[in-house]
């Protein structure tokens, strides 16, 4: 309680520094528009920014009201042309301090968030007033109103949690791209390298055969065994190739047996655990075999590990991936060993990765990409208990019959007074009982319609939500 | 079985050739002819791969893994569908690659005549065809590289590391299924030293000696598998 006083107190106190702020503020704007001294601009932009980021953190810590950054992006550093050139619009420098100066003037100009800081920081010491009677009486209620508020002007926008997605989507195309690129080339300089130039050995070895023949027959031979010895390294050689570009189990068996098979070939003795009702699309499953056999290969390369366990399994759309091996330890991605690669591969699938490796060992490697599974599969959208489904079909299928014929149209007929009976029930009981039951049948009826979607949206939310607890938003980068 | 003497004293075998590619299932035709064996069909795709064994019942089949309509394991798992109805038929498995799980599945019934080999061994006709005369007659033909790779995934483990370079050969040539004459003949031993070197191994292993050739390779196959 005392606690809360003491954020209170800090909120108001903190007026004495938006005040002045807010005069600087609003100086700075008129020597910019008015005086155009647009040097002026960034300073006060990144002055605002400083108040609206500290009073986001502020209410993150003291509410439960979380409050992303909504800014875009910032701009990327500008890039030379062919001839060593800046461009900016139709001008051209020599350095890139002007190109870039301008860029992210336009990039503060240009964000909605800087404006409604802005607004934000106008109205805050008002707003702040206007509370201080809540504020000293009840700090908590107070401190979640003031929350409120803020989230009002500070939280991101629509525009801006796109911008975030884009830019991030962005950096993962080009990172899918460059890394595709160099397996490229990876594989020509292999092919060219290695079974190219043995396929050309072959011909000149089968060439000089061809004059040898009649010649000399014995050298002739000894050739052509020559020639089939190479022919064979070249298929070990192009086999080496495929299974870089493609495992051949992965595509014949999936993900599941490939990995196995993989930990058959491991000199550790590897426990194998898939648990996946089905096999994950193509791209995923070959992420997953790489960075599987990049760290089985590691873990006996580098860190003397015996034994070593794999678990694949999948989490609603989540695709959980743990190697555990009893190595020394002491595995970091910086260090230039395969786990920078592993992560660039699961970067396409807005994976991530997650090491702990003490000195010492054990090393735990934990991989998770999301939204790569379908979500129907069985055991990820854990199913309506059947009892329930059964209520459910029972309701939808039957409800029209109270509420309809038994009900409504009953209650017209007893209404209009016809004399058909026809197969109305409540027209055959006696007098007084024929108003209660038909209006029972009513309530009977839409209380089944009720009850039959009550029931699967009830279970939905709860696993939306639980849905949406686990997974991190893409916005606030 | 066969009713004619040829290619020695070998009785003449019946062979089914399973192959999609046309190159290759010829070859194998043409080359199995010559060596004395009569092709009762050279089939392309799995479901038929899967009628004729157990409808032909041959003495021996050579089997492409990778075959239509799905291009994946067809034939390995019509192999192992069929040598499920027919516990034992010699079956002949050729791939472009080789794996330690497929050779686990296709020994796991612990029967014997089969074979696990890569397409390029078809290159040395001697070879390729003395293998299929071994699984014909109920003994195994494992590809090099998948032995090489069995050993070298159990090689920090505790007996095999005992073993002398020289029994670690005779161990890798037993493995790929030959008998005690043709490991004598492949390493230049005397046929009472390779015994000596088997006696050695199996002691070391702690495996129950065999004198018989095929039941000691799948012991030690089994020795090998069963991390």
């Amino acid at each position: 309680m005392l606690r809360r006083f003491g954020q209170a107190t800090v909120l108001l106190a903190l007026i004495l520094v938006q005040l002045p702020a807010i005069v600087i503020s609003f100086l700075a704007l008129l020597g910019t528009f008015a005086l155009g001294m647009v040097f002026l601009y960034p300073p006060h932009v990144r002055l605002v920014r400083r108040l609206a980021e500290d009073t986001r953190r502020r209410v993150g810590a003291w509410t439960d009201i979380e409050i992303a950054s909504p800014y875009l992006p910032k701009p990327p550093p500008p890039r030379p042309q062919a001839d060593g050139m800046y461009r900016h619009d139709r001008t051209l420098y020599k350095t890139p301090r002007i190109p870039a100066w301008s860029d992210r003037w336009k990039w503060m100009l240009s964000d909605p968030a800087t404006w409604r800081d802005g607004l934000w920081l106008l109205l805050d010491p008002l707003l702040k007033l206007l509370l201080l009677p809540v504020l000293v009486t009840m700090p908590a209620r107070g401190l979640r109103l003031y929350g409120f508020w803020c989230e009002v002007l500070l939280s991101a926008t629509r525009a801006s949690r796109l911008a975030g997605q884009v830019s991030h989507l962005n950096r993962v195309r080009n990172l899918t791209v460059d890394s595709q690129a160099a397996e490229m080339r990876r594989i020509e300089r292999d092919l060219h390298d290695g079974t190219q130039a043995r396929l050309v050995a072959i011909g000149m070895t089968l060439g000089a055969v061809e004059e040898l023949v009649e010649k000399d027959p014995a050298a002739a031979r000894a050739l052509l065994a020559k020639a089939r010895a190479a022919s064979a390294d070249t298929l070990t050689e192009l086999r080496r190739v495929i299974r870089g570009i493609h495992p051949p189990v992965l595509a014949e068996r999936g993900l599941a047996d490939a990995v196995r098979a993989l930990a058959l070939d491991s000199a550790l003795r590897v426990t194998v655990d898939v648990d996946l009702p089905h096999r994950p699309e193509p791209p995923v499953e070959a992420a997953v075999y790489f960075a599987v056999s990049e760290l089985l290969s590691n873990a006996a390369r580098h860190s003397d590990a015996r034994v070593a366990t794999v678990d694949i399994s999948g989490d609603g759309s989540y695709l959980r991936v743990t190697v555990t091996d009893d190595g020394m330890g002491g595995a970091e991605p910086g260090k230039g060993s395969g786990l920078l690669g592993i992560e660039r591969r699961l970067a396409a699938f807005d994976g991530v990765l997650a090491i702990s490796s003490p000195p010492g060992g054990p090393t735990t490697v934990h991989m998770e990409l999301p939204r790569v599974l379908p979500e129907h599969w069985a055991g990820t959208l854990p199913k309506l208990p059947r009892w329930k489904a059964i209520t459910v079909a029972v309701c939808w299928g039957t409800a029209w019959c109270p509420l309809f014929p038994q009900g409504l149209v009953a209650g017209v007929f007893k209404m209009v007074g016809a004399e058909n009976k026809s197969w109305f029930l409540a027209l055959y009981l006696p007098g007084p009982w024929q108003w209660p039951f038909i209006l029972g049948m009513i309530s009977l009826g839409i209380a089944m319609y009720v009850l039959a979607s009550v029931i699967p949206n009830q279970y939905d939310r709860r696993h939306r939500l639980a849905w949406a607890t686990s997974s991190p938003t893409g916005c606030g980068r | 079985m066969g009713h004619l003497i040829a290619d020695g004293m070998r009785p003449v075998k019946r062979v089914l050739i399973a192959e999609d590619l046309y190159l290759l299932r010829d070859g194998l035709v043409h080359l199995l002819q010559a060596h004395g064996f009569t092709v009762v069909a050279a089939v392309e795709s799995g479901p038929e791969l899967l009628k004729g064994l157990v409808e032909l019942r041959p003495d021996v089949s050579i089997v492409d893994v990778r075959l239509p309509p799905t291009f994946t394991d067809e034939g390995l798992q019509a192999a192992l569908a069929a040598r499920a109805q027919v516990p034992g038929l010699p079956i002949l498995v050729l791939s472009q690659h080789v794996e330690q799980l497929y050779a686990r599945e296709l020994l796991a019934d612990g029967s014997g005549a089969i074979g696990y080999l890569l397409k390029d061994r078809v290159f040395n006709a001697e070879q390729f065809v003395d293998a299929v005369h071994r699984v014909a007659e109920g003994g195994t033909a494992m590809d090099p590289e998948v032995i090489a790779k069995l050993l070298a995934s159990n090689a920090r483990h505790e007996p095999l590391t005992a073993l002398t370079p020289r029994e670690r050969e005779v161990l890798e040539a037993m493995a790929e299924g030959r008998s005690n004459a043709a490991i004598s003949q492949r390493l230049y031993l005397s046929e009472s030293a390779v015994a000596k070197h088997t006696a050695g191994i199996f002691a070391k292993l702690g495996l129950a000696p065999s004198d018989d050739d095929n039941r000691r390779v799948l012991a030690v196959l089994a020795y090998l598998n069963s991390r």
